[in-house]
């Protein structure tokens, strides 16, 4: 756990005083410290690009009274520094006056280990396994033209100080561990990626030479893609495999049920709550309470504990996903949903790990179902229009679906849909839920967290595939 | 205040002292100081204010051919210490790479010449304020629409770039920036678009009344969009859209990715890649320019470049290590771009809007359906079905995809570019794509 104050002429008590001071009358608010280590080791063209270290320190200072947040950053942690913040912060909020609400749930659970990553695996033995994936895929197959590897590794413990002097803490790990391959076959090239990580140590997720099936599992991808045609274009029916490919979920729904898009009334799911929006079979939660995973928290950043929310069950729309401050002006609750990338940026509602719950239907049923469509097995990164409620979404690895067989695979195309309407058009929910191997990354508003995903295999009736071939 | 040259100086020469006082045969720092301020609005009421105040540090320490970096916001000088000693530490231990250097004495930047950059205005938060008052009354003066979101962002940075072969050099720079969001509705759909202003001078910043009015505009006029059918048509991109065509060109020529062989403009120096003509150019002089710059992130001086000549690819973007690799100089592009354009085309916007009987025109794409490595594209679009030269009905959730390869030599320049961001693009047209919808 970092110590904050003992490095500044900052104490806890003038901390402590400062804080309440400013927060006296307002509704919320809280300081905010950071302090994070993180490294980025990185393999590429047979050598070892990149091996960067980085520490940062610093706090956030936010006052929130009615409708308006007024937010000051620094990474000088001293006494005139967050007099300054404080400072600003009053002169923003100088006309308008709210009563702080003191109250904040209380849990012991945690979700992940105190650890440091980065000390507990050595850059030496790090350098290997980087070296080792290298050598492994190049003698692998002569078409292998281009190997990157990497490993990301965080510590982040941050502490947060109420007005009254509360203070809550976390400590969270953080690793990622990455493959991407390129292969050239007869003038084509082709690219696999593949990776996996959570809050747990390098070695948890490298174990019986773990990163040999995380080389298989890239190198497998671009195989395919080597192999593939180009996509079909229009409307048809879409499988989706289990795990990863629940993008489409965070996606379609998951921002459009964040509480700031609702409260602002500017997503299409503002005043859905209690409708039908989904098939009847669908239920969707948001989850930020299972050990180790890579969307999951103790406490979110404003110190709620993270709880498990039901977002969708059997097809009607339950909740939505709440920090403090939209909660409030809404007259709910926190579900825990609070977040922020670090201390330079305001608290968001978003996202943890968002799971579609298993049906009763076997992924061979849906396949054999279909008469022409596509089975997608992997993606790349999604996008969603909150207002409009388009979201797009990029397959890495799909096949065209001919008479119930699956055919030939088929090159990256973009799938776009209504997120409103497509929960609607699921008319099968698998019986095999998988949780995705640990590396979305979500953006919002200029700030990146890292979120889990997971879901079954899915039938969707009808979906636009973005292909060149009519 | 943006803390001064002197102060960044010296933390510069404390990092590059300590790094040769331990060993460390080559080192390079870079110390800088961005100071911003930030006012939303949200229906004409204030919404939040963002102070933000940040230092950060960034140094790579050599061992002959053995390089690695750390970086910091904490710039006390016993944790410069720390890291540099953590930073050394493991230069040791990580392998040797030949293209590992300083860049070459002999091409980084002597004269710094004054682009004007940097404007020192303070422009209060109750000015701020005032200005987006302005704007939100003028975006919702239309009762369509029912949200309106804006914001004024104020920015004042320096920088210090120093090395172990002597260069120090930095500078301060300053940015405006005004952005409205606004959502409409009517009984069949709600629709959302936005319009920004960003500057290095605070009086060239766009009339809040413009920019309010322009979003607006540009959001109720996508009100009850139609899904159109899969078929092959003419494509035109709106200028916001057809600057990213750009950037995605950019991305394809970095040395990086050249060198790495995932590029599918890899070995297409002095070939014909785009249509014969077209003119790309990379200018980093451009008085007060957003992407100006004097030198790029390693020091190098940076020259303008003409990228693609009468369709032609003539340059990659060079930087020291990749360079090296290639067997190319550096040409100061480490870091990427500068201030990019296409130059105009010779025809005008209205004939590019009549040239076909029907055609799709483009004011929004989503999605990161971008292969560099094959050129394949494909990403989801919103836009306009144009016929006999005008907007007939909005569209929506359809995608339109095709090649890069096939599409540059397609492209078809209007001749109204105009330089109002680091990207500028005229609009475009491109024939024989592929959109996807019912």
């Amino acid at each position: 756990m970092s110590n904050f104050f003992n490095k500044s002429d900052l104490t806890r008590q003038d901390a402590d005083k400062i804080v309440s001071d400013t927060l006296n009358n307002c509704d919320d608010g809280e300081l905010y410290l950071e302090e994070s280590k993180s490294e980025s080791i990185v393999l590429d063209d047979n050598k070892i690009k990149s091996s960067n270290y980085s520490s940062d320190l610093g706090f956030g200072f936010r006052a929130i009274s009615n409708e308006v947040v007024a937010y000051s950053y620094s990474n000088e942690i001293s006494k005139d520094s967050l007099k300054n913040s404080s400072e600003n912060l009053k002169s923003t909020l100088k006309s308008i006056k709210g009563t702080y609400n003191h109250e904040i749930p209380k849990s012991n659970k945690k979700f992940y280990e105190d650890i440091n990553p980065i000390e507990q695996k050595s850059l030496d033995s790090k350098l290997e396994v980087l070296n080792k994936v290298n050598d492994f895929l190049r003698k692998k197959d002569g078409s292998v033209k281009q190997v990157t590897a990497s490993f990301a590794g965080e510590q982040k413990s941050i502490e947060i100080i109420r007005s009254g002097g509360e203070a809550l803490t976390d400590v969270r790990p953080l690793i990622r561990f990455n493959v991407s391959v390129m292969l050239e076959k007869n003038g084509r090239k082709e690219t696999g990626v593949y990776g996996i990580g959570g809050r747990q140590s390098y070695d948890d997720y490298l174990k019986n030479d773990n990163w040999k099936n995380v080389c298989e599992e890239a190198f497998r991808i671009a195989s395919v893609n080597l192999e593939s045609k180009p996509a079909p274009a229009g409307e048809m029916k879409v499988v989706l495999g289990p795990g990863w490919p629940a993008i489409l979920i965070h996606e379609a729904i998951g921002h459009g049920l964040e509480g700031d898009f609702n409260r602002k009334k500017t997503s299409a799911f503002h005043d859905l709550i209690g409708e039908k929006v989904a098939s009847e079979g669908v239920t969707i939660v948001d989850d930020g309470t299972i050990d180790n995973r890579r969307g999951s928290l103790t406490i979110d950043d404003e110190g709620t504990p993270t709880e498990r929310t039901v977002l969708i069950e059997n097809g009607i729309l339950k909740n939505f996903m709440q920090d403090r401050h939209n909660a409030r002006l809404m007259n709910t609750k926190s579900t825990g949903s609070g977040r922020r990338e670090n201390y330079r940026h305001i608290v968001l509602p978003r996202m943890r790990n968002t799971m579609m719950l298993s049906g009763n239907q076997t992924q061979d049923e849906m396949i054999k179902s279909v008469d022409k469509g596509i089975f997608a097995v992997s993606f790349g990164g999604g996008q969603v229009d909150i207002t409009s409620g388009k979201f797009v979404f990029n397959c890495t690895e799909a096949y065209e679906i001919n008479n119930g067989k699956i055919g030939s695979p088929i090159k990256g195309a973009t799938l776009i849909g209504d997120g409103p309407s497509i929960l609607k058009e699921v008319s099968m929910v698998g019986n095999d839920m998988m949780l995705d191997p640990g590396i979305g990354t979500c953006g919002k508003a200029g700030q990146g967290v890292p979120v889990g995903v997971a879901q079954p295999s899915i039938l969707i009736d009808k979906m636009t595939v973005g292909g060149t071939k009519l | 205040m943006v803390k001064d040259q002197e102060f960044l100086k010296s933390k510069a020469s404390y990092c590059l002292d300590l790094a040769k006082k331990m060993g460390a045969t080559d080192a390079s720092v870079t110390v800088g100081h961005s100071i911003s301020e930030t006012v939303n609005f949200r229906n004409k009421s204030l919404e939040a204010s963002d102070r933000s105040d940040g230092l950060a540090l960034s140094i790579e320490t050599y061992l002959g051919k053995r390089r690695s970096s750390i970086s910091s916001s904490n710039l006390l000088n016993e944790n410069i210490k720390t890291l540099i000693e953590k930073c050394f530490e493991t230069t040791k231990i990580t392998p040797e790479d030949e293209f590992n250097s300083l860049p070459d004495k002999n091409l980084l930047a002597k004269q710094i010449s004054s682009l004007n950059l940097y404007d020192e205005t303070r422009f209060e938060n109750d000015k701020k304020i005032k200005y987006l008052k302005e704007l939100e009354e003028s975006a919702s003066s239309d009762k369509q629409i029912i949200n309106t979101e804006s914001s004024f962002t104020e920015n004042k940075s320096n920088f210090i770039l120093a090395n172990s072969d002597g260069f120090c050099d930095g500078y301060k720079t300053s940015s405006f920036a005004a952005s409205c969001v606004t959502v409409a509705k009517d009984e069949n759909s709600m629709e959302r678009d936005y319009e920004f202003s960003s500057k290095r001078h605070l009086s060239d910043i766009k009339q809040a009344t413009e920019l309010g009015n322009k979003a607006a505009k540009q959001t109720i006029r996508k009100l009850s969009p139609k899904k159109i059918g899969s078929e092959k048509i003419s494509i035109i991109f709106d200028k916001r859209i057809s600057k990213g065509m750009l950037s995605a060109f950019a991305s394809a020529i970095s040395a990086s990715a050249i060198a790495r062989g995932t590029s599918f403009l890899k070995d297409k120096i002095d070939q014909q890649v785009f249509a014969n003509s077209i003119n790309v150019i990379d200018k980093p002089d451009i008085i007060k320019g957003m992407g100006s710059q004097n030198f790029d992130s390693e020091g190098v001086n940076s020259n303008t470049l003409q990228l693609i000549e009468n369709g032609i690819l003539k340059n990659y973007l060079v930087d020291t290590y990749n360079g090296k690799k290639l067997n190319l100089k550096s040409n100061g592009r480490s870091g990427g771009i500068t201030n990019l354009y296409f130059e105009k085309g010779n025809i005008s916007y209205e004939d590019i809007m009549k040239k076909n009987s029907r055609s799709l025109y483009i004011t929004e794409t989503i999605g990161h359906g971008s292969n560099l490595v094959t050129g394949d594209y494909s990403v989801g679009a919103t836009g306009f079905l144009v016929e006999d030269g005008e907007f007939k009905y909005p569209v929506n959730e359809i995608t339109i995809a095709g090649n890069f390869k096939d599409m540059f030599k397609n492209i078809i320049l209007a001749n109204d570019l105009e330089f109002e961001y680091s990207v500028n693009s005229p609009t475009m047209m491109i024939e024989g794509m592929t959109v996807a919808g019912k």
